[in-house]
């Protein structure tokens, strides 16, 4: 199989060649153009010392301002121009945008994603990671919540289409509504509106483990001195984790908010395998892959529109981390 | 610790109540796809995967023997409804009890089986719950025996068809290939350019050093689809194309933010001690990055290469847009998302068990390395 062969290769390829360049960049460094030795001995050292890090960083910088940074002006710049890259059309993708119903629908429907999918994960995995804290089998409790994360979107779609089937015999949703006495199945993908949340229940199935297990090492790490206090105080199980231990692990829970939130904004695998974006359920990514391959001009200025919401988020990260790095 | 006072034993059945529930309601879609990857498709149709243990009832069909015997003024055909080719043909593991007959389609289940049905011009059928039956009527049959529509049990029935089918018939096995062809060069190859990156960005002081980390931190949330329609274009012109050149690259280029980011929290936190006593010693940085840092860092690595892989085995955007859609090149999420789910939209015994084969070989690397998994998450968002 030569596509087999071909990936080994790449792996030798890429492998040896990391590690040619690192150690031949390194040793052209200290023996070619800095030479440790001779009159100015100190003073090359000194000056290999200052061109290493960028030895060490430029593969790592150069796949990132190629593949990260140089796309953010290359879609916008593509954004401006039409179907055809020649036919500059100005900000007429964008509006183009605003005045299409589907686009206000994806809008409408990522924001109810961004509300609802990262709060119902957290709050969940928030409970899931006190109730199980103190249980002889938590452990083994908190593999079985965390294991979605394994799954892929397009697994896990499939894995609840034999929750929602229009079926009696195959979704159990059917199953439950026809022993209570329904007799006509219904496709819960097809309930306007509503269907938006039975297809946001298979996201926070999957990240719900996520936040558990960040939470979950947030409260041990809560100082217990707090805890006996409290509970000396007479606080009951509810002001305890309420009062006491939720303030306590406040910035862990904006983290895995915002952590979420971002991956909301870039999933389109489960629109597009369960409903294909129909039934009003489109969203920002799956509408941008509505137009991949066939109008690139609208398809950039949808992942521009992304970008912008995402923007936020990434100032609040950035600042985040300078101020823990002082 | 909370337990010291005031826990009542009701809370914590309360508790371990409620942690069973939530993980029942966790696993039972899972335990659904598994166990309906075993059934073959008449059982799939005809009784959900929770009634999987118990016998379904299918309708089959089939006829009488032509052989009548004259009795008086009546010709009489007697004989076993699974002796006929037809009727077996719905039971390959052998037929179960008759619960009710018929003679036409649209009333398969007509009547009891073991009562007496009377089909008109005088003719009569009765079948027993054993399949042996008693047809009889005023003329002579002629060489068609009578059609008889049945119900009966039929024994739960697991198969491994499903497995077999998907395995040989479906290309799975090249998509299967496809993917770790994929997965396996874009796991490896970020690990190790990031390590250095993040060792630079760790232990070594220049000008510009926190900036740098504050554009990684940035560049972990810049959504990939703004890198699709550019890069495909890059891609196209410098001759890469849609191929898996051009998937490693961009797998490389989209796990090395997270890869840098984590790396380096992991790094920074190594004790100061070790590091600088190797310097003193005379290490040149290529040296202690390599003896010293890159052994002690092996659980971010690991934890990382963990990440990298589910990501890149999950994925279903990349692979959509810089692998070329033909089927030797399809990787089993785009196999199942745009073949499957399309032209098989029914048959939920080869959906299940498509899904089941993708999901597997990650579910054994999270079990297997959940370790390594928490530890990585917990490096990259608790501080």
């Amino acid at each position: 199989m030569p596509v087999v062969l071909q990936g080994l290769l790449t792996i030798l390829i890429g492998v040896a060649g990391c590690v040619a360049y690192f150690y031949l960049s390194n040793l052209v460094l200290d023996k070619v153009i800095f030479p440790a030795r001779g009159e100015k001995a100190g003073h090359n050292i000194n000056r290999a010392n200052q061109v290493r890090p960028w030895l060490f960083l430029f593969p790592a910088i150069f796949v990132l301002g190629l593949y990260l940074v140089y796309p953010v002006a290359g879609s916008f710049i593509r954004s401006l121009y039409g179907r055809n890259p020649d036919d500059f059309v100005g900000f007429g993708n964008y509006v183009a945008l605003a005045g299409s119903p589907d686009f206000r629908i994806s809008v409408f429907n990522n924001f109810l994603w961004v509300i609802v999918v990262p709060g119902m994960s957290t709050f969940i995995g928030l409970v899931v990671a006190q109730l199980t804290d103190k249980l002889s089998w938590g452990n083994i409790a908190k593999s079985l919540i965390f294991m979605p994360m394994a799954i892929s979107f397009v697994g896990a779609s499939l894995i609840w289409k034999f929750v929602y089937a229009n079926d009696a015999d195959i979704g159990l949703i059917n199953a439950l509504r026809a022993m209570v006495g329904f007799d006509n199945p219904i496709d819960v993908l097809q309930i306007p509106f509503w269907n938006n949340f039975f297809l946001m229940m298979i996201l926070i199935w999957i990240q719900t483990g996520f936040a558990m297990v960040i939470l979950s090492a947030a409260l041990r790490g809560i100082p217990e001195e707090t805890i006996e206090a409290a509970i000396l105080d007479g606080a009951n199980p509810w002001q305890l984790f309420f009062r006491i231990k939720v303030p306590q692990i406040m910035t862990t829970i904006v983290v895995v908010w915002t952590t979420i939130t971002i991956l909301v904004l870039k999933v389109f695998d489960i629109v597009y395998t369960m409903t294909g974006g129909n039934f009003g359920t489109e969203i920002l990514p799956s509408y941008m892959m509505d137009f991949m391959f066939r109008d690139d001009g609208r398809a950039t200025a949808i992942a521009f529109v992304i970008m912008i919401i995402v923007l936020p988020v990434m100032v609040w990260n950035i600042r985040q981390a300078q101020r823990e790095m002082r | 610790m909370d337990n010291i006072a005031g826990t009542k034993s009701s809370l914590t059945w309360a508790t371990h109540l409620s942690v069973v529930i939530l993980v029942l309601l966790w696993l039972i879609p899972t335990i659904g796809l598994f166990v309906s990857s075993f059934r073959d498709r008449d059982q799939i149709s005809a009784s959900g995967w929770w009634e999987a243990p118990f016998p379904v009832e299918l309708t089959a069909r089939g006829r009488t023997s032509s052989e009548a015997t004259q009795d008086g003024e009546i010709f009489v055909v007697t004989g076993n409804i699974y002796e006929d080719p037809e009727a077996q043909s719905f039971f390959p593991d052998g037929g179960g009890d008759v619960v009710a007959f018929g003679t036409r389609g649209a009333a398969p289940a007509e009547f009891a089986a073991g009562t007496e049905a009377d089909l008109g011009d005088g003719e009569t059928l009765r079948v027993d719950r054993d399949g042996s039956y008693r047809y009889t009527s005023p003329e002579d049959p002629g060489d068609r025996g009578q059609r008889v529509y049945f119900a009966a049990q039929s024994p739960p029935s697991f198969t491994l068809d499903n497995y077999e089918q998907v395995l040989t018939a479906d290309n799975m096995t090249q998509a299967f290939v496809n993917t770790l062809t994929v997965t396996i060069p874009a796991t490896i190859i970020p690990v190790l350019i990031a390590a250095f990156a993040a060792y630079a960005l760790a232990w070594m002081d220049f000008p510009g050093r926190g900036l740098l980390i504050a554009m990684v931190v940035g560049l972990l949330v810049v959504p990939l689809q703004l890198a699709l329609v550019p890069m495909l274009n890059l891609h196209n012109r410098i001759g890469i194309g849609q191929s898996f050149m051009g998937i490693w690259f961009a797998h490389t280029a989209f796990g090395m933010p997270l890869a840098v980011y984590l790396l380096r929290n992991y790094m920074v936190g190594l004790p100061r001690d070790i590091i600088e006593s190797a310097k003193v010693d005379g290490a040149t940085d290529f040296e202690l990055f390599v003896r010293i840092v890159l052994p002690l860092s092996l659980p971010a690595l690991a934890a990382f290469s963990i990440f990298q892989f589910l990501w890149t085995w999950n994925d279903l955007l990349i692979a959509k847009v810089f692998l070329p859609s033909d089927d030797a090149s399809k990787v089993m999420t785009v196999k199942i998302a745009d073949d499957l789910l399309g032209s098989r939209g029914g048959d939920w015994g080869i959906l299940a068990t498509a899904a089941f084969v993708s999901i597997a070989v990650p579910l054994v690397v999270f079990f297997s390395m959940q370790r390594f998994l928490v530890r990585g998450l917990l490096a990259g968002s608790v501080k």
